[in-house]
């Protein structure tokens, strides 16, 4: 089966974001980058799914040349070969269009995402991906199998969990608790030097959002502390003061 | 036009629905027209009249929930109903339909939304980024639109109308997903819903001591969450983990309990309104985000707690 994983390149989870330019541009300077977490489970359950059913994994990422490095990393975890298209990743709905146009170009059985990314926690991808492909689409899947060529997902809801077949080609996204996700080892940093990292250039979209400024979260005035042995009157403060419970 | 998808859960419609409501009439200055799946319950539908829903669109005839054939059946009711401004609550639900909406429907689509849309020089969309570390304004650029706001984020405001309800069906087709099996914590408050939080970490020192943790929770009214290493452990299900890689919270009353606070965490939880950290450690990095903080061992604050929250 041939497998398309969506990545996205994002600031590493420790870091402390700013912004510059007055507020208008997210401050790259010191950032380091790494694969989408999300995007990194899907990755490596595509990983699983050839070594188990045989099949390629292609990895695709909307992004300039910054975002090489990134992608050789997926390369490296073991995906067959990637494809950046020369964007800048406006926003989830451009990001769709242009992979939906690769979907279109290269022909999947499958299509991964992760749940968001957690740069700009759209989580848009995955289901326009499937309305412009007029493909199923499963978000947040927390097992993803194939049998007897359909896809097994088992898949979280509001308030619980879901367990769901689907026929192929269908697009998924990924959950926490899909896998463990991998570390690349020597020998795949080594083979991913040479596999095809193919740039294409994007195709052209309608205009849907522009981000026209930033805002950090408003600092906390100091914390106000309670003795240990008074506890107790936390739930009077809460309910009286603060009025925040009944 | 505005409207709203009103998610059907089970016959009732959620605070979170209410909420979407009270937003599209706000923007509209007037009444708007909502849109479920499946009939409700009984007076279900007055809920909405009472923030600004003059009629309700039920569409009958699907069966289980389907993405791509729900999308397909709003998506119609969306253009029949000359509705332009589609507003939903960003559940679950709403993030596996509303992309197929928006490209049904040719919108531009913005998720976790957290304030009215300025609309002064077009339609600007307050929405959190960074996974809670940041905020973004973004201008939707086409004439169609489907704003998903984040539950919790705008108020209720009643707007009392009288609603007509109207029903049309939908063809059930061929669906190429079939559900095999649905499990749902029965009574359980879905945490990103919940207006209070309970969690705690790792100074718990064992899932075998989550009792207290629950007991505080039931008395409050609470829903249970907990930190990264936790659910990494199996201590708790993972869908429990709060945090930047795990589900972003924005309830009234956060607390906290036995979590340092790394900043992978604060990031899902920073948008509380308040926030109470206990933890023993006084240079937790928690106390800087909290607006209470009790310095202590779990295990002696937890049961003080329950017994003042008792005491009422």
């Amino acid at each position: 089966m041939k497998i398309l994983v969506c990545m996205s390149v994002v600031p590493d989870t420790t870091t402390k974001i700013t912004f510059t330019e007055n507020n208008t541009q997210f401050n790259t300077q010191g950032v380091q980058f790494i694969i989408n977490p999300y995007d990194e489970l899907s990755l490596t359950k595509a990983l699983e799914l050839t070594e188990k059913n045989g099949g390629t994994v292609t990895v695709a990422t909307v992004g300039l040349a910054d975002a090489d490095a990134v992608i050789r990393k997926a390369l490296a975890i073991g995906a067959n070969d990637a494809i950046r298209i020369n964007a800048e990743a406006k926003d989830g709905q451009f990001v769709a269009e242009q992979i939906a146009a690769i979907v279109k170009a290269n022909g999947y059985d499958m299509v991964l995402t992760g749940r968001e990314s957690i740069d700009y926690n759209g989580g848009q991808v995955c289901s326009l991906l499937g309305a412009m492909l007029s493909w199923p689409s499963v978000n947040v899947c927390t097992q993803i199998d194939v049998q007897d060529g359909k896809a097994i997902f088992e898949r979280d809801i509001d308030g619980g969990r879901q367990s769901i077949s689907s026929a192929l080609p269908v697009v998924a996204s990924a959950q926490k608790d899909l896998c463990e996700p991998r570390i690349p080892n020597m020998k795949g940093i080594m083979a991913a030097r040479t596999k095809p990292l193919q740039v294409v250039e994007a195709i052209s979209v309608e205009n849907n959002s522009t981000y026209s400024l930033f805002e950090s979260p408003q600092a906390k005035q100091a914390v106000r502390l309670i003795d240990a042995s008074q506890a107790g009157q936390l739930i009077d403060i809460l309910r009286n003061e603060a009025k925040i419970i009944a | 036009m505005t409207g709203i998808y009103a998610e059907n859960s089970e016959g009732i419609f959620k605070k979170s629905v209410l909420e979407a409501a009270s937003y599209a009439s706000k923007i509209q200055n007037g009444p708007v027209t909502a849109i479920c799946v499946g009939k409700p319950n009984e007076g279900e539908s007055d809920k909405l009249a009472k923030y600004g829903v003059n009629k309700l669109i039920v569409i009958d005839g699907l069966n289980a929930f389907d993405a791509q054939m729900y999308s397909e059946a709003v998506t119609k009711a969306v253009v029949q109903a000359g509705i332009n401004t589609l507003v939903i609550a960003n559940t679950y639900e709403a993030k596996s339909i509303a992309p197929r909406i928006a490209v049904g429907m040719n919108a531009s689509l913005a998720t976790n939304v957290i304030a009215y849309p300025d609309m002064s020089n077009g339609f600007t969309v307050k929405r959190g980024v960074f996974s809670g570390k940041g905020f973004a304004y973004v201008k939707l650029e086409k004439t169609n639109k489907i704003v998903a706001i984040t539950p919790n984020s705008t108020e209720l405001i009643e707007n009392n109308q009288s609603i007509a309800v109207e029903n049309i069906s939908a063809e059930q087709s061929n669906s190429s997903t079939q559900i095999i099996s649905t499990s749902k914590a029965a009574g359980k408050i879905p945490l990103t819903e919940a207006e209070v939080v309970v969690s705690a970490g790792r100074g718990m020192k064992g899932p075998e001591n989550w009792g207290m943790v629950e007991e505080l929770a039931d008395l409050l009214g609470a829903a249970t969450a907990c930190s990264k290493p936790v659910s990494d452990m199996g201590w708790r299900p993972h869908g429990e983990h709060v945090g930047q890689t795990g589900i972003t919270i924005k309830p009234n009353l956060y607390i906290a309990i036995g979590i340092s606070g790394a900043i992978q965490h604060l990031a899902g939880v920073s948008s509380s309104k308040v926030i109470v950290a206990i933890n023993k450690d006084p240079e937790a990095p928690f106390f800087k985000a909290a607006d209470y903080g009790i310095v202590g061992d779990a295990f002696e604050i937890l049961p003080q707690l329950i017994q003042a929250a008792k005491n009422h």
